[in-house]
């Protein structure tokens, strides 16, 4: 069986966010894979470790810094990569194109990837690449068991879990607490580097999201703090909050 | 001049991080207080490959450069102090020694299992009275046709009492004068004989349990000689050498995650109703640490870098050993200054670090000697 996976490299999620002439600075900053796909990387790993998978294909868009995620994934214990080359300012859209160009010519049985990016969040590609390709879509999972050409995932629910089966091929998203994903050892971090990588042009997409601006998120005003008996602590509050904050009370 | 690291010493230094900063620290004020041995930690670290960075994959090592180990240590030292000692004896003196003066027998007996992390090793000179002075040993072996017979004692030993071989130095020969005469040998634990003190009571590093080793009538096979029978001061030496720019690198990290730690504690500390690092004078201090730390790092990283290129480095691994050292031992005491009553307390690592920072300056040679080796290398004869 053919497990691919879709990372994304995307900035250490300890960096801090500037804006530099309207768009996100960049400069010096660490990017590291997706802790998303990461966890998408090592179940995997995990499918191999089981017998299940014979191979694990990594796949990126992006620019030549998307290696390192791949190289990093690489490190863990998968395969072989494949870096589709495209501009950063791909879109949700172009970049599924890009990804489901690059899967359809592999023709895993699974494909696997996070279901969210740490830095835009958008959490729209694997579904995309789902619709894209014709397969059945499982998000936010948080197990897997594969028998046969059916694949049985736990998904987080509201209030609950939800179990689905699914026939592969199919694309599974994967919430971060399927598992933990392991470091890289020394041995990987070595093998790493002799192992293939093949790059791929992207299949053309036009965007459909035009970025009119960036703006950072409003900075928190100052709580207030409130040191009394419980009973005025609430009036205070109750009154704070319809003529501070104006709650409207319906 | 390039200054930058190459892919896998990028990803290797992310991983050491991750690790450090997942597995180690979390422990670090724990291992201080119980002061046992961490040896979860050793045996994640073997599990990893990190037992024998810079020993080649044939003897179950990484094949990494001593850069990439020293960064290691760099990254296990901003964590926990003890845990970055334990892998700088047991990879850069235990590992290291069977590597380099160990003959294919020794290397077989004991390499593998060393750099993978089965066993940890342990380095014994230090004598109660031969410290900087380490020629004057009086550890005594005879030459009894196919073994030596061990009678002595030695001191201040790292990993001591979770060691499987001891890399000892011992005088082979009485009549040869100081620094002549004298072998390394590699001694097992169990051997009979063969005894330890219960861990000495220290300033810190008290995660590294140190102990006083006893030789009593211990026969010691001729095969286990490290290097040439009576000529193992060379290779204690050799060996301190590359040890030097670890314990340039732990010092180094320590005071680095000092540094960290009291940056984050004076952006959030208000006083006179500001945060501590709007005064110019608390900022001051933080430039000059971090100028500091700065050029210390550089030093340290060009001493392994002249030692993976096989160039001479004697003087250089003393240089980032002193400078480094001094550096951490500085910077830790500022932090303490900067974090006041709570710096002091040991509910904050700078408590910890400061305790910890203080052997740097000694162990590996002691800074005095580093400017002894400085001083020589730099004037030359006259």
């Amino acid at each position: 069986m053919k497990v691919l996976v879709c990372v994304k490299q995307t900035f250490d999620t300890e960096a801090k966010i500037e804006l530099k002439d309207g768009k996100i600075a960049d400069a010096g900053i660490n990017l590291i894979i997706n802790p998303y796909d990461e966890v998408a990387v090592e179940g995997a790993i995990q499918l191999k470790e089981k017998g299940i998978a014979k191979e694990i294909v990594i796949v990126a868009a992006g620019s030549d810094k998307a290696m390192d995620a791949i190289r990093t994934a690489l490190a863990m214990g998968a395969d072989r990569g494949i870096l589709v080359q495209q501009d950063t300012a791909a879109d949700e859209f172009a970049r599924a194109v890009a990804l489901a160009e690059a899967i359809k010519a592999e023709n895993p049985n699974i494909i696997l990837a996070g279901h969210v990016a740490a830095d835009d969040g958008s959490s729209q590609v694997p579904t995309r690449v789902a619709e894209i390709l014709g397969l059945p879509h499982v998000n936010v999972i948080t197990a897997v068991e594969i028998a046969g050409d059916k694949a049985t995932c736990t998904s987080e629910a509201d209030g609950g879990t939800q179990v689905t089966e699914v026939s592969l091929p199919a694309v599974i998203s994967s919430q971060v607490s399927w598992n933990e994903p392991r470091y890289p050892s020394m041995k990987g971090i070595m093998a790493a580097k002799k192992k293939p990588v093949a790059t791929a042009a992207a299949a053309a997409a036009e965007n459909k999201v035009k970025i009119l601006e960036f703006s950072l998120p409003p900075a928190k005003a100052a709580g207030i703090k409130l040191e009394d008996e419980p009973e005025v602590c609430a009036t205070k509050l109750a009154e704070w909050m319809k003529n501070t904050v104006k709650v409207e009370v319906k | 001049m390039d200054f930058s690291l190459s892919d896998e010493s990028l990803m290797m230094r992310d991983m050491f991080r991750k690790f450090s900063k997942n597995e180690v620290e979390p422990l670090a004020a724990e291992t201080d207080r119980t002061h046992e041995f961490p040896m979860g930690t050793f045996k994640k670290m073997a599990d990893l490959g990190l037992t024998g960075l810079p020993i080649p994959e044939e003897w179950g090592g990484a094949g990494a450069s001593y850069l990439d180990f020293a960064m290691f240590v760099e990254e296990l030292a901003k964590c926990c102090a003890s845990t970055a000692v334990i892998m700088s004896v047991h990879t850069g003196l235990g590992c290291m020694s069977t590597y380099l003066y160990g003959s294919q027998r020794v290397k077989e007996k004991y390499l593998r299992a060393l750099a993978t992390g089965e066993i940890v090793g342990a380095y014994a000179l230090t004598e109660p009275n031969a410290g900087s002075d380490a020629a004057s040993l009086k550890c005594k072996a005879e030459d009894k046709g196919d073994y030596f017979l061990v009678n002595g004692s030695k001191i201040f030993i790292t990993n001591g009492i979770v060691a499987t071989t001891y890399c000892t130095f011992v005088k082979s020969d009485p009549t040869q004068g100081s620094g002549r005469g004298i072998t390394c040998l590699v001694i097992e634990k169990d051997t009979p004989g063969f005894t330890m003190s219960k861990p000495v009571a220290k300033m810190g590093m008290n995660g590294s349990p140190t102990v006083e080793l006893y030789f009593e009538d211990v026969k010691v096979p001729k095969e286990n000689v490290l290097g040439e029978i009576n000529d193992g001061f060379k290779v204690a030496m050799g060996l301190l050498a590359g040890g030097r720019v670890t314990i340039a690198a732990q010092g180094l990290g320590i005071g680095e995650g000092a540094l960290d730690y009291t940056v984050q504690y004076i952006k959030e500390r208000q006083q006179f109703g500001k945060p501590l690092a709007a005064n110019q004078g608390v900022q001051f201090m933080v430039a000059d640490m971090a100028a500091a730390l700065d050029a210390a790092q550089l030093l340290v990283y060009r001493a392994a870098w002249l030692k993976d290129n096989g160039l001479p480095h004697n003087k250089e691994a003393s240089m980032a050993k002193k400078f480094a050292t001094d550096t951490g031992m500085e910077v830790c005491t500022n932090c303490v200054q900067l974090m006041g009553g709570y710096g002091y307390c040991n509910e904050f690592p700078v408590e910890r670090m400061m305790r910890d920072v203080k052997i740097t300056q000694i162990y590996e040679g002691s800074n005095q000697i580093q400017r002894m080796i400085i001083g020589r290398e730099t004037i030359g004869r006259f």
